[in-house]
């Protein structure tokens, strides 16, 4: 389109959203890009610290006994920290609250999301969880596991339990004001022409995300608060001693981290959702498909808490119908990958990094998605429930697909942020060691998990050991794919903006203005007339085969 | 350096059957994933930028294709389901004939008794080929009582009982686990069951002498704790006979209604922590809770005692 002429004509002050580069200007923006930037240098540093946290159990876990932390109690105060820095100031915020914010409104054709101040707002209570995370860190931590299950939480942890609850709860308000403001944005500012089924499949996932979001974590507020009510007064609701119920606890918690896995995941969705189609040059294969199936999982996504608690002592009818609902909801995920694939199919494909992260996820979300098929099956979920099994099936899910779709979302739209490229072959190299990386420390323990070494052990049996070791020594490859990026797309940003409007050739909307955009997104109002994804593969082929016509 | 284990021993009757099904998800995991492995690295070889190929008309969707491959995977789930929750529901329902132990955990060690008399910590014997039923509760926080070899593994609740049941096929020794994370020590929470022949085993009960059993101990504990005064034949405090009650239907007053609840291990628990809930009908709330006076282990020794007379007449 034409947006590339208006960049050019931009010759006189800069206008583009980084210009005002003062302090203040940032700590008080309201603008989308910039909350999105600063959710990004925020993220990014809770992802190393939680990263940091995992190396050190990594190597603990090198030898059967404790060598590197000096007490059991430090380990399992690092593996909570490392669980809820990872979910709760990581995982849930990292694709929503980076490229969510930032690309939502560009996608749509809006000038901002519908409450910029409460975006901004979001932030800052986001910073203030974060901030007590890392204060509980240092003053010595919580050794309760991300999951906080009563009665050890309230009664026998003498650690900061309520300080945790109340960073958490307080963390869970700024995932639903990023809900809330996306929900309301979809609903309310899109773009003359810009149909729901003309919307990008990644809105659509975002808009299925903040639905959970919306509906999920004020339930995960308040057992987190009856938790420390529990603490401090001494309430008899989870206490078996004071009268109250044990599992209870459990229901609640999973009633929103279920679900919550989903905020975490759709995201990922989201992302590869627009890499496969841009790389394959072609429409997406059953784009209606696909945004029905995130919708579904979102909603199916309440009902299978239970599958959590097979071994808990709930009736088993109540495991037996926890079971089949937890089959269904993967069936739509079953759908998303079987559609990403047929997209390749008489398309023009090239492997940019983007397209890179997008295809490993493919194949690591399959392998996480199909141990979920074992792991919904109540009798081998008996054997391996809280055994490293579990630990490698979340890991693929999450780490494979989430964090592999981030880190390929960032890729695919580090042009559009910054106006910068940044350097292909150190991409590539990144994505290559993440996916190997990734496979060597989290395959072994699938096979740890069937043998039974149960998860939080600090010290194990020493016929694990072989395993073990190899999976620590997949952890520092997968580290180092995890820290270039840091590097390489921090040196581009020493480059001239040499990106232009549209490095990828792509067809949404926020590659028809220039890179990096400016404050107000579009010069004129937008009109969309056409669906999203119109590639041809064939005229790709053409102009392909225009630039290399010296090997013709 | 290649001799560590890639698959755990089988040691139970559960054990076979799990392993068949996994064997089976195994087989559609390994299928799956190479149709779309080879699938994505065909499309990315055939239709590579620059590589000609024939891309008219790309299909944009295909209703017969969606279906196909949300029935498939639809079909395969529910075969998974049918057999997974079969070998399941065996697992929680105990045969009748199965030999009781109870099981207490505490952090951060297993304490377990057998119902000959003999108890042991840490160490679970057990008798090769008959069934085995584990009665379990905990003293403090959630654990979760876990044998690899046998494919089995249940929370152990405070305040609840659980149980769980094997029968183990193998004779030798296998490890035990907690598998709930329940404090500091959770990783040494570990122990060892040893599975030995049926003669072996009766020896090894009566190694120590032949003590008293669980439920002579019970029966001790009912008269040291002065139950036997108000349950056995008072002459002045109206207190129900408990001899027959366990495993029969219970009246309970509920303000005007009566209904009745089947006297199990957790009627006769809570009816002892926390008496004043259900009170059998024409009785008055008399009974004082016992709530941190008896110990888990003694609990467990006390309901013993009263199901060994749930074939006993009342004399009333
Ligand atoms: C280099 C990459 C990583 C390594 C080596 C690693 C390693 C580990 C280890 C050793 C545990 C403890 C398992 C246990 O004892 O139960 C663990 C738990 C966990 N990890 Fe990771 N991890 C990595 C990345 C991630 C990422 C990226 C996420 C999320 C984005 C994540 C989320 C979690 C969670 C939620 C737990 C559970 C904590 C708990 O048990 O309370 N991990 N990880
Ligand atoms: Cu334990």
């Amino acid at each position: 389109m034409n947006a590339a002429a208006h960049a050019r004509h931009d010759d006189g002050p800069p206008t583009d959203y980084l210009s005002d580069t003062s302090v203040a200007s940032w700590l008080l923006t309201t603008d989308h890009k910039r909350v999105g930037i600063l959710y990004l240098i925020s993220v990014t540093l809770f992802f190393l610290v939680g990263g940091v946290i995992a190396g050190l159990m990594r190597l603990e876990l090198m030898t059967p006994k404790g060598d590197v932390f000096s007490t059991p109690d430090t380990y399992n105060r690092m593996f909570t920290m490392h669980g809820v820095i990872m979910i709760f100031f990581f995982l849930v915020p990292s694709i929503p609250a980076v490229l969510g914010n930032f690309l939502i409104p560009l996608m749509i054709g809006a000038r901002d999301l519908a409450f910029p101040k409460i975006n901004l707002l979001s932030w800052y209570v986001y910073i203030i969880g974060g901030v007590m995370g890392i204060w509980i860190l240092i003053h010595g931590g919580v050794d309760t596991g991300w999951t906080f299950y009563t009665p050890f939480s309230t009664m026998y942890s003498n650690t900061m339990v309520v300080t945790a609850a109340v960073a958490v709860f307080i963390t869970g308000f700024s995932s639903i004001l990023t809900g809330l403001n996306f929900i309301v944005t979809v609903h309310t500012m899109r773009a003359p022409g810009m149909t729901w089924f003309r919307l990008p499949l990644f809105v659509w996932s975002q808009y299925a995300t903040a639905l959970i979001m919306v509906l999920g974590t004020p339930v995960l507020a308040i057992s987190v608060i009856l938790v420390a009510l529990e603490r401090f007064f001494g309430f008899g609701i989870f206490d078996p001693r004071l009268g109250g119920d044990p599992i209870l606890f459990q229901h609640l918690f999973w009633f929103y981290s279920h679900p919550a896995v989903y905020i975490m995941v759709l995201p990922g969705f989201a992302v590869v959702s627009e890499i496969i189609p841009c790389f394959s040059r072609r429409p997406i294969f059953g784009y209606r498909f696909i945004a029905f199936a995130s919708v579904a999982i979102a909603i199916f996504g309440f009902l299978v808490w239970g599958h959590h608690m097979f071994v808990s002592g709930q009736s088993m009818y109540a495991g037996a119908v926890f079971s089949i609902l937890s089959f269904l909801v993967a069936i739509p995920s079953a759908i998303k990958v079987f559609n990403w694939t047929a997209t390749l199919y008489k398309g023009s494909l090239r492997f940019d990094t983007p397209m890179l992260y997008a295809l490993g996820f493919i194949g690591l979300f399959t392998i996480g998605g199909l141990t979920g098929l074992m792991v919904a099956s109540l009798a081998i979920d008996v054997h391996v429930h809280d055994t490293y099994f579990i630990v490698a099936h979340f890991h693929y899910i999450m780490v494979g697909g989430t964090t592999m779709a981030y880190l390929g979302g960032i890729h695919f739209w580090w042009p559009k942020i910054s106006g910068r490229m940044y350097s292909e072959i150190w991409g590539k190299l990144s994505a290559l060691l993440v996916f190997v990386g990734f496979n060597l420390t989290f395959f072994p323990q699938f096979l740890l998990g069937y043998l039974g070494m149960p998860r939080r052990y600090f010290e194990y049996r020493p016929e694990f050991q072989v395993l073990n070791v190899m999976s620590t020594a997949g952890a520092s490859i997968l580290a180092v794919g995890f820290l270039l990026p840091l590097f390489y797309l921090g040196m581009s940003l020493r480059r001239p903006r040499d990106a232009g409007p549209n490095p990828w050739g792509a067809t949404g909307l926020e590659w028809q203005i220039e890179s990096p955009p400016t404050t107000h997104n579009f010069h004129e109002p937008v009109l969309v007339t056409c669906g999203p994804y119109m590639y041809s593969p064939e005229e790709a082929e053409r102009e392909y085969a225009s630039q290399h016509v010296h090997h013709a | 350096m290649w001799d560590f284990p890639l698959f755990p021993s089988q040691a139970s009757t559960n054990a076979a059957k799990v392993d068949a099904l996994m064997l089976f998800e195994i087989g559609v995991l390994v299928f799956f994933t190479m149709l779309i492995c080879i699938l994505i690295l065909g499309f990315a070889v055939r239709y590579r930028r620059g590589k000609a190929a024939d891309r008219s008309n790309p299909p944009t969707h295909s209703l017969s294709m969606e279906v196909v491959w949300i029935a498939v995977p639809m079909a395969l789930s529910l075969v998974m389901y049918a057999w997974s929750t079969r070998i399941f529901f065996d697992l929680f329902s105990p045969p009748a004939d199965a030999a009781q132990i109870d099981v207490v955990g505490k952090q951060w060690m297993w304490y377990i008794q057998h119902p000959q008399g003999r108890s042991e910590t840490n160490e679970l014997h057990v008798p090769l080929g008959r069934p085995m039923k584990l009665n379990m509760t905990s003293q403090d926080v959630i654990h979760s009582f876990y044998i690899p070899d046998f494919r089995i593994k249940q929370d152990v609740l405070p305040g609840r009982y659980t149980s769980l049941w094997f029968e183990p096929t193998k004779v030798g020794e296998y490890n035990l686990f907690c598998a709930e994370y329940c404090g500091t020590n959770h990783s040494i929470m570990i122990g060892k069951v040893f599975v030995m022949e049926p003669a072996d085993y009766e020896a090894w009960l009566s190694e120590k002498g032949v003590g008293p059993s669980q439920a002579e101990e019970g029966e001790r504990l009912f008269v040291q704790h002065h139950c036997a005064g108000c349950h056995r034949d008072s002459q002045t405090v109206h207190a129900p006979k408990l001899e027959g009650v366990y495993g029969r239907p219970v009246p309970i007053q509920e303000g005007k209604d009566v209904r009745f609840v089947t006297a199990d291990d957790r009627y006769i628990r809570d009816s002892i922590l926390l008496p004043k809930n259900e009170v059998v009908a024409g009785y008055e709330a008399i009974m004082p809770s016992f709530k941190d006076q008896i110990s888990e282990p003694d609990l467990l020794k006390i309901i013993a005692y009263i199901k060994s007379i749930a074939n006993r007449e009342t004399s009333q």
